[in-house]
């Protein structure tokens, strides 16, 4: 832990997505946070996203409320278009100086209008579009940056270079540009420092038989603009020759796993992002013919087999084979070769090639790593060890995202906030010291009569491209109350939350409607803009004409207009008898549940405490450590981590027990720990942590299991290996046991790792086994690569089945059809090893109703969110990690584990919670105490009291309802079962639904 | 009506050919997430169908629906959590109870009951809403219009 007088500020280095999630996890923990990013605006690479995998979520969607909540965080400070050029002091007070390089621009007086762009002479070719469009000197890195602010490239402006031009500065209103201004250096005061700084996609000139010079051949990541709706062909997939493709071909593995380049790691999303960018082609063009040439399909994560089987049944081909280079034909035309399945060549024409990149650690890392003093590995990754995967070789310096190794977004998030929660628990110390106190606007009087402002996304093309956008405006605007209607592009960007502020200013609005995507996860960006304009949030509706309406009727644009209008014309008819809500202060228990004593589960329990929490780990089994308990290679590593917790007193361990009878809610539960199936005793915590694991599949006869004696499960090899246990003269492992088939369609994720990691063990330890691992595809993602070539090298023999032919046990031989080669083989084996598939815990089907939180179709936990919040829930305060949620390896665990406590301290960190707004309310003189409503609550929320009520100038006592604000929930049951209309819920009352429900039809002025 | 200022949008009914108006209810947490869900997965489906979001299935009274169909609804559905996976505990159950006594009034009425419908539709049901609101918008075009639409307001 750092000393008392630590500074209770961190630096987070890079600002793409790992690094805003760091930093809104430790500005929403009480600690002012820097964010500094060394390109003109925040947002990384995944900005430059179409879709985002398995979900085909649009990227910049989900993206852009973070970016619009890290650049209107009171707690964090942007620092764009900088750099970190030294590094003193030590842990808990380090002072960071970072170059501010100049934009030309003084910052303060750009609006960002953008008239100087026009004006500019000088194009460049525009790196955010990957040189596929051309940019002005004077520039956006992209129309939604943030911050929204010019830069002027001083490499191509005429002026800087030769002092001729000077456009720019004459169009500026304001007097912003100013070609004299320079860098600037400000040092900063920070406890601990996050380096997140992201990827460079793989460069592939130098692989010169990939022909990149042609210009039909592109990078997978030129190939995500040529999708976006917003990117340079607005989203029409096209040729150099400007023509749609007729037959298209990705590469796998450009720049990895390929040792002879120094990458011999596998790139971990690439197979991913090439079937989603597949699957994109054959949503819009079915009649294009796409093939993905790979080594293996890595498709690993949670959700990714079935979406890879959803491309391969939309008719991806799916090709086992690495082109050995593209032949540009005498006419232009492109050829792969590449052999065939009888190990023919074949030459096979293409319009279009696409060739998988990999990510590289950005070549700036080596000056940056020298200067925070950190170690990098030989590929330039930082250097982190197994059971820490967010802390690198220097105490207070910590990593998060591609920085670390390659890794997709939800892992990339997880380690962002996991890195936050270590940074925070160093620090405790100093939480709150430099945190800043928001004041709200005060209220604008809302008047009688409603005023509403109205605006219609485009959402790029997402609705832009069905919906007639300017018809549903002006037909909004001819609507009654409706002040003022118009268009938005991004209506979710920070540059359109400010014309919102300045349309509720300009026409005095008293309420507002949003017509875009869903209120799920736009709602609060919007209600928060409204409440900054002195609006109070709760006179704010969203229309939903993207998922309801742009997206379902793709092929109907005129009627998805006409619904558009409608849902339009509901959402005023519902606004206009909104009224201000206002929350109450509620007390919040400062305490935290975590169920499971595995891996994840201890761990998360030690960040808690570290983060200065009482914790309640509950273990169902007498033992601490879980599915690794019995493995004597992890046993060090497991000490270590039970050690902690058990010594740490804030830690309360119960064992072989359970947790049951939870009711209440975030900051508020209230709970029975059963002990040994009788002892109860009752618990009042503010969040809960799952992580009741996952098991490895015990199914009796796959593949022979506990019928024929050789047959091992691998958690069984490894505990016999781990004892040294030997004898076996030929070991045969079988991958997929139970996975990737049609009961259990996913991929279990570790096994091939587990596979590769044990064979090496075991040969290391009997040089002279024959060791056979009979596989689909082998899935030694990341680093995890490197074993997988350590042990080919070792001799361990790699035979590739079809899903349709799996090997068969029988006695002491094994036989398989080795698809590679096309050959029959009966293996002699005195051990088979089979990889069974790591199945969901039963339980799950009762912890999941009683935290009311829900599960995938195979029985894990299902986070709200599988790219952006992948340990959080939609209930509130309740939190996921490790194998509940997905199989996963130990150190990715830890990760998950330190990142649902990051997560878990942004709401134990605060001092009280606050109530819904949208309660249910008594009307006293309407109630006749009949106790209906009592009945119905779920949450007993509502008592019967006797009061005195006053009516029509008496005043006599009488039995009325009340209700508990800190209980109710506001499911709204006991509006409906009231049978004099006393009780009604605020934002959904009767007569805002009924307006509602009526202007679904026609608009008329008055409901009653 | 007569007092009401603003029609409905052109309506695409200009062919003659009947168009099914419906209202939906949908709760908050599941099934208006599974409406979401069908949408990102882009199931395509029939755009009859006006959802009005309710935080709970149990929130909507009978007055809401019996609104609806005054209003000129063909269909009113209502769709919620699983039952045993409400938000609310229970909010669904009662919602089941609820709704039995309506389709029970809707007969006594003399209206065709398939015109009110209950589905629960999860969160990650995105296909099964899509299939929902086309089997709905059949089944409402065999029927055809409510007997209780009003001239002019299509």
């Amino acid at each position: 832990m750092a000393n008392a007088n630590a500074v209770g500020a961190v630096a987070v280095i890079g600002g793409g997505i790992a690094g805003v999630q760091s930093a809104l996890d430790l500005a929403n923990s009480g600690y002012r946070v820097y964010l500094i990013e060394s390109k003109p605006s925040i947002g990384g690479v995944m900005a430059q996203l179409d879709k985002t995998f398995p979900t085909l979520d649009c990227s910049a969607c989900i993206l852009s409320p973070k970016l619009v909540e890290a650049s209107r965080h009171p707690d964090i400070k942007l620092m764009t278009y900088s750099e970190v050029t030294a590094l003193s002091g030590d842990v808990g007070n380090f002072t960071l100086t970072v170059k501010k390089k100049t934009r030309y621009i003084d910052v303060d007086n750009c609006v960002g209008c953008g008239d100087c762009l026009a004006k500019c002479p000088k194009k460049v070719d525009d790196e955010f579009e990957e040189g596929l469009s051309k940019r002005k000197a004077i520039y956006f890195q992209f129309p939604q940056a943030i911050p929204k602010v010019v830069t002027i490239d001083p490499d191509n402006c005429l002026m800087i270079k030769n002092g001729k031009c000077g456009n720019c500065a004459k169009v500026c209103q304001r007097g912003a540009v100013k070609y004299d201004l320079k860098d600037e250096f400000e040092d900063i005061e920070v406890g601990a420092v996050i380096m997140a700084t992201g990827f460079e996609a793989f460069n592939p000139t130098i692989l010169e038989a990939y022909r990149f010079d042609h210009p039909d051949v592109v990078t997978a990541l030129q190939f995500e603009r040529y999708t976006n709706a917003s990117g340079p062909f607005a989203g029409h997939i096209q040729t150099s020759k400007g023509e749609l493709p007729k037959k298209i071909a990705f590469i796998q593995c450009v720049g990895s796993r390929n040792p002879e380049i120094n990458r011999a790691y596998c790139s971990s999303v690439c197979c991913t992002y090439a079937v989603k960018q597949s699957r994109l082609i054959k949503d819009h063009h079915p009649e294009v013919d796409v093939a993905i040439f790979n080594i293996d399909l890595r498709t690993f994560g949670k959700g990714y087999e079935e979406f890879a089987l959803r491309a391969q049944s939309d008719g991806v081909r799916f090709i086992n084979s690495r082109p050995s280079g593209v032949d540009v034909k005498n006419d232009g035309a492109l050829s792969l070769r590449y052999e065939g399945a009888e190990s023919e060549v074949i030459h096979e024409e293409f319009d279009l090639v696409v060739l998988s990149v990999g990510l590289e650690a950005p070549k700036s890392s080596v000056e940056l790593a020298k200067i925070l003093g950190i170690e990098l590995d030989k590929y330039g990754f930082v250097k982190t060890d197994l059971e820490a995967p967010t802390e690198t070789s220097r105490i207070g310096i910590f990593t998060a995202g591609v920085a670390q190794g390659p890794k997709d977004i939800p892992e990339s998030v997880a380690q962002a906030s996991g890195a936050a929660s270590k940074a925070g628990a160093l620090l405790n110390e100093a939480r709150k010291s430099l945190e800043t106190v928001v004041e709200i606007p005060p209220e604008n009087p809302i008047g009688d009569e409603p005023r509403i402002g109205v605006i219609v996304c485009r959402c790029g093309t997402n609705i832009g491209g069905v919906v007639d956008v300017p018809a549903v405006v002006e037909y909004a605007s001819t609507l009654p109350n409706v002040v003022i209607a118009t268009e938005e592009m991004y209506s979710c960007a920070d540059d359109t939350q400010s014309r919102i502020y300045d349309m509720i200013q300009d026409y005095k609005l008293n309420r507002f409607v949003v017509a875009a995507c869903t209120p799920r996860t736009h709602e609060p960006l919007f209600q928060q803009t409204c409440q900054e304009a002195g609006l109070n949030p709760w006179l704010f509706e969203f229309a939903n004409i993207r998922e309801h309406c742009s997206w379902i009727h793709h092929d109907e644009p005129e009627n998805a207009t006409h619904k558009a209008k409608d849902l339009v014309r509901q959402a005023i008819g519902k606004v206009k008898y909104y009224t201000p809500l206002y929350s109450q202060s509620l007390p919040l228990v400062h305490n935290a549940v975590v169920l499971g004593g595995g891996v994840s589960g201890l761990t998360a329990a030690n960040e808690l405490a570290e983060n200065g929490y009482e914790v309640d780990l509950i273990e169902k089994t007498g033992e601490l450590g879980g599915n690794i308990r019995k493995l004597e290679s992890y046993k060090e590593k497991l000490e270590t981590i039970i050690q902690k917790a058990q010594s740490n007193d804030k830690i309360h361990i119960h064992y072989n027990s359970v947790m049951e009878n939870v009711s209440g809610s975030v900051g508020n539960f209230k709970g029975q720990i059963i002990t040994d199936g009788k002892e109860a005793k009752e618990l009042d915590f503010g969040i809960i942590i799952i992580a009741t694991g996952a098991h490895e599949l015990k199914q009796p006869g796959l593949f022979g299991y506990q019928e024929n004696p050789i047959v091992k499960t691998q958690l069984e090899f490894k505990e016999a290996i781990d004892k040294n246990e030997s004898g076996f003269k030929n070991v045969v492992f079988i991958q997929c046991a139970g996975s990737r088939n049609d009961e259990r369609p996913y991929c279990s994720r570790i096994c091939c790792t587990n596979t590769v990691r044990n064979a090496i063990q075991y040969k290391e330890q009997n040089p002279d086994a024959e060791i056979y691992v009979l596989y689909r595809d082998i899935r030694t993602y990341g680093m995890y690569e490197e074993q997988y070539t350590k042990a080919r090298e070792l001799g361990v023999h790699f035979m590739m089945y079809d899903k349709d032919e799996p090997p068969v046990v029988s006695g002491n031989t094994v036989a398989v059809h080795d698809r590679t080669i096309n050959l029959h083989f009966n293996l002699d084996a005195d051990c088979v090893v089979i990889s069974a598939a790591t199945v969901a815990e039963e339980g799950n089907r009762d912890v999941g109703p009683m935290m009311k939180v829900p599960l995938t179709k195979d029985g894990f936990f299902m986070e709200v969110h599988p790219k952006l919040r992948p340990v959080d829930f939609g209930t509130d305060g309740v939190f996921v990690c490790g194998l509940a949620q997905f199989p996963k390896l130990f150190e990715e665990s830890v990760s998950q584990a330190q990142a649902a406590a990051s997560r878990a301290c942004t709401i134990l960190s605060r001092d009280a919670l606050l109530s819904p707004a949208e309660l249910s309310s008594v009307d006293e003189s309407v109630c006749v105490g009949c106790g209906a409503c009592k009945d119905v609550c779920p949450y007993h929320a509502i008592t019967l009291e006797e009061k005195v009520v006053t009516q029509k100038g008496l005043s006599f006592k009488a039995v009325r309802s009340v209700i508990n604000p800190a209980a109710c929930k506001g499911c709204g049951c006991c509006a409906m079962s009231c049978p004099t209309g006393a009780i009604d819920q605020s934002h959904f009352d009767n007569v805002q639904l009924l307006s509602q429900v009526k202007s679904v039809f026609y608009f008329e002025e008055e409901v009653n | 009506m007569s007092e009401v200022k603003t029609t409905a949008a052109s309506s695409c009914a200009s062919s003659g050919e009947f168009v099914p108006k419906i209202v939906m209810f949908c709760c908050n947490w599941c099934s208006y997430a599974g409406a979401d869900g069908a949408g990102v997965s882009r199931f395509q489906q029939p755009s009859n169908v006006r959802v009005v979001r309710v935080m709970c299935s149990s929130r909507v009274d009978p007055v809401h629906i019996y609104t609806a169909f005054l209003e000129g609804a063909d269909a009113v559905l209502i769709t919620g959590c699983h039952i045993g996976d409400c938000h609310y505990v229970n909010g669904n159950d009662k919602t089941l109870v609820k709704y039995k006594f309506i389709k029970s009034m809707l007969n006594e009425m003399g209206m065709e009951d398939d015109r009110l419908m209950l589905r629960w539709i999860s969160a990650s049901e995105g296909q099964q809403f899509a299939e929902f609101v086309t089997e709905m918008v059949e089944k409402v075009k065999a029927l055809g219009p409510s007997p209780l639409r009003k001239d002019g307001v299509v």
